[in-house]
């Protein structure tokens, strides 16, 4: 027997499992789409994961599941919402006072910790998703780019073409207006990033030590460049950054079993 | 581990027992209405949630309230179907969601009072008065009633973002009150009767002083009831302000509420945490969020909303001045250190660990998320704040999914400590 603590990530777009061991060691991990039935899309990432760690059920101590469909995950033994978990995640790669920025695939999320990693406040992003991920996936679809593409696309801009719009779908409509007007995709596509870096900056302001987690920053690194280079701040981010809402689920799993 | 472990325990609600009466209390209001309306023996004047209803009872008018049906329009969920309607003939989705639901109602011809009292349509009104101390769309609101009944709309205009009162200010709304009156004894076709006028001042007075006294039951440890409960509860003082019935009903809640705290019976079992609501309700969703804090081990004890219909300033010796001053030293026109400070007094007096922002999209004048106060008194009062983003009635505005993580993430921050 191998003692595990799992913690499960069923966010509105992908599902992420952490299993870490005693020593706080990621083992195994895995990322799936979630789909529509949440309980076996985590059943199904949690078994690639095992698969990973070279671990059986029976090795779990305890689960805790976070995100969206946090309350679906059947082998789970508690819940925490995932401004709780990206925060235990975040500070358990970089303890000191910081800024949270988590795009994640319909949410934003600004979290701020103090240096002993206390929840000083969040924010969410309001009711709408203009921003998130959800944002470049659409704009994937209108410009025919698939996404694993985008991060180098914006990478080889010269220019940035400016979105004016908060509006997911009319932002579709002036990015056509720009392929009209003869403008380079690539540069379109560092606009894109840019409209997320501005829904992201008018959240909150940033303290401390900036940390970005979430999907979108695992798959386009080069967002992480842009928001440091507008910001003139130094921006930190965790080896799996999509991972950290599990990791920090799996580290709540842990703290309950050793207080 | 058995799926069952994840649900959150479903908390027991406690009715309250006086909930019988106040039932009693909302339907008389109503029936008496539609009587009126029907038979034309009494003179029905529209009043704006904190307009002059003292001066209109004292006059001999039966007085409907539009808010309280835009409220009841909210909590029935009939406003997200009525709304677009009044959208659809020019009045903007960004405006008051009270304003846009009530004016959809009466283009479909369809109310709540029907389901609850199988009374066919809202009273017909005889005049129309406002006081814009809530905000511009009240008045607008009744224009349009104004226009569409050929009825006359008369009103007061309020001074806003005070800071200290000025004699000038209250002077100012004495006098727009007294000159009401030409055209009320118009409207209803009798002299006005000052004897009669410092009697409903009295009563509403005496309402005024209770229902403070119901709502401060709330700073014992646990609280007896809740924001959502009160929410319901005022509804007397609310229509019934300036009669005898609304000061009999809360001399009977109080004591029930008192009797509460001595057998230390809580609203929310386990009461862990204490929050303030800043805002307006969420009408349509008062259930599902009452059980989500009550699961949390949370009461929200007080809030500004409930306490906006505190006016024991009014003093029946001195009715037009007092109303003025009532009227005038009122939340919701006031500047924002005012808000702060008055914020801050309420923390003292009811101890709650965290404030709760309602940003409502259609309700700029009751969100007040939206000049820094909730950094400012997080700052100031070293209290934690969340701002969640809704409506009182426009549910399209409101993702519940959202709300309700950023509610359990702001517990488990309290829980942390």
């Amino acid at each position: 027997l191998r003692p595990v603590y799992v913690g499960v990530d069923v966010g509105a777009s992908r599902t992420k499992v952490a299993i870490l061991d005693e020593k706080k060691r990621l083992i195994g991990h895995a990322v799936r789409k979630s789909g529509t039935d949440f309980a076996r899309t985590a059943d199904d990432t949690f078994r690639t994961a095992s698969e990973m760690a070279e671990i059986s059920p029976q090795d779990v101590v305890r689960c805790v599941s976070t995100g969206y469909g946090r309350r679906n995950v059947t082998f789970s033994d508690d819940a925490k919402t995932e401004i709780s978990c990206h925060a235990k995640g975040c500070f358990h790669y970089f303890p000191v006072a910081m800024t949270i920025i988590d795009i994640g695939g319909q949410d934003n999320k600004i979290i701020k910790l103090d240096g002993k990693g206390r929840r000083l406040g969040f924010k969410m992003n309001r009711k709408c998703a203009a921003g998130t991920g959800a944002f470049l996936e659409e704009m994937s679809v209108r410009l025919d780019i698939p996404l694993e593409q985008m991060d180098a696309m914006a990478r080889a801009a010269e220019n940035i073409v400016e979105l004016g719009s908060y509006c997911t779908v009319f932002s579709g409509t002036e990015v056509l207006e720009k392929i009209r007007q003869g403008k380079k995709v690539s540069d379109i596509v560092k606009g894109l990033f840019f409209s997320v870096i501005k829904r992201v900056l008018e959240m909150d302001s940033f303290t401390d030590t900036v940390v970005m987690s979430g999907g979108v920053v695992a798959h386009n690194p080069y967002l992480v460049e842009m928001i440091r280079e507008i910001s003139g701040r130094e921006i930190r981010v965790p080896e799996y950054p999509q991972l950290t809402g599990a990791v920090g689920a799996a580290l709540f799993a842990m703290e309950a079993e050793k207080p | 581990v058995e799926e069952s472990m994840l649900e959150k325990e479903k908390p027991v609600r406690k009715e309250i027992a006086a909930s019988k009466a106040l039932k009693k209390v909302m339907a008389d209001h109503f029936y008496e209405l539609d009587e009126a309306s029907k038979s034309g023996s009494r003179k029905i004047a529209w009043c704006t949630s904190v307009g002059p209803a003292e001066l209109l009872r004292g006059m001999g008018f039966l007085v409907y309230f539009p808010e309280n049906h835009g409220a009841m329009l909210g909590a029935t969920r009939m406003a997200a179907e009525l709304i677009p309607y009044a959208n659809a003939i020019g009045y903007s989705p960004d405006i008051c969601s009270y304003l846009t639901s009530d004016i959809g109602s009466y283009l479909q011809k369809r109310t709540p009072l029907t389901t609850a009292y199988d009374i066919e349509s809202v009273p017909r009104p005889d005049v129309l008065v406002f006081n814009t101390n809530q905000c511009r769309d009240v008045q607008d609101w009744f224009a349009w009633y104004a226009r569409e009944l050929n009825v006359p709309l008369i009103g007061v205009h309020t001074h806003r973002d005070i800071g200290d009162i000025r004699p000038y200010q209250t002077k100012d709304i004495a006098s727009q009150i007294q000159d009401l009156v030409p055209k009320l004894e118009e409207v209803c076709g009798g002299k006005f009767d000052p004897g009669r006028f410092k009697e409903a001042v009295a009563c509403s007075k005496r309402t005024s002083e209770l229902w403070r006294a119901c709502l401060e039951s709330a700073a014992a440890i646990p609280s007896p009831w809740t924001f959502f409960d009160a929410t319901i509860h005022m509804g007397p003082a609310v229509v019934a302000r300036g009669t005898r019935e609304a000061v009999d009903y809360y001399e009977l809640l109080l004591p029930e509420l008192q009797e509460r705290i001595k057998k230390g019976i809580a609203a929310v079992d386990g009461e862990r945490h204490r929050l303030y609501w800043e805002g307006m309700p969420i009408w349509g969703k008062l259930r599902p969020l009452s059980e989500q804090f009550a699961s949390l081990k949370t009461c929200v004890v007080a809030s500004t909303y409930c306490n906006s219909w505190i006016f024991d300033q009014l003093d029946p010796e001195n009715p037009f001045e007092s109303m003025a001053v009532a009227y005038t030293e009122l939340f919701i026109v006031r500047d924002e250190a005012h808000k702060e400070a008055y914020i801050k007094k309420c923390r003292d007096l009811f101890q709650f660990d965290g404030v709760i922002f309602h940003d409502a999209k259609t309700c700029p004048n009751n969100s007040n998320s939206r000049y820094g106060m909730p950094e400012r008194l997080s700052r100031n009062l070293h209290l934690p704040v969340l701002t969640i983003h809704g409506d009182l009635n426009d549910l399209r505005c409101y993702s519940e999914e959202q709300a309700k993580t950023n509610i359990e993430a702001f517990i488990e921050q309290l829980e942390e400590g």
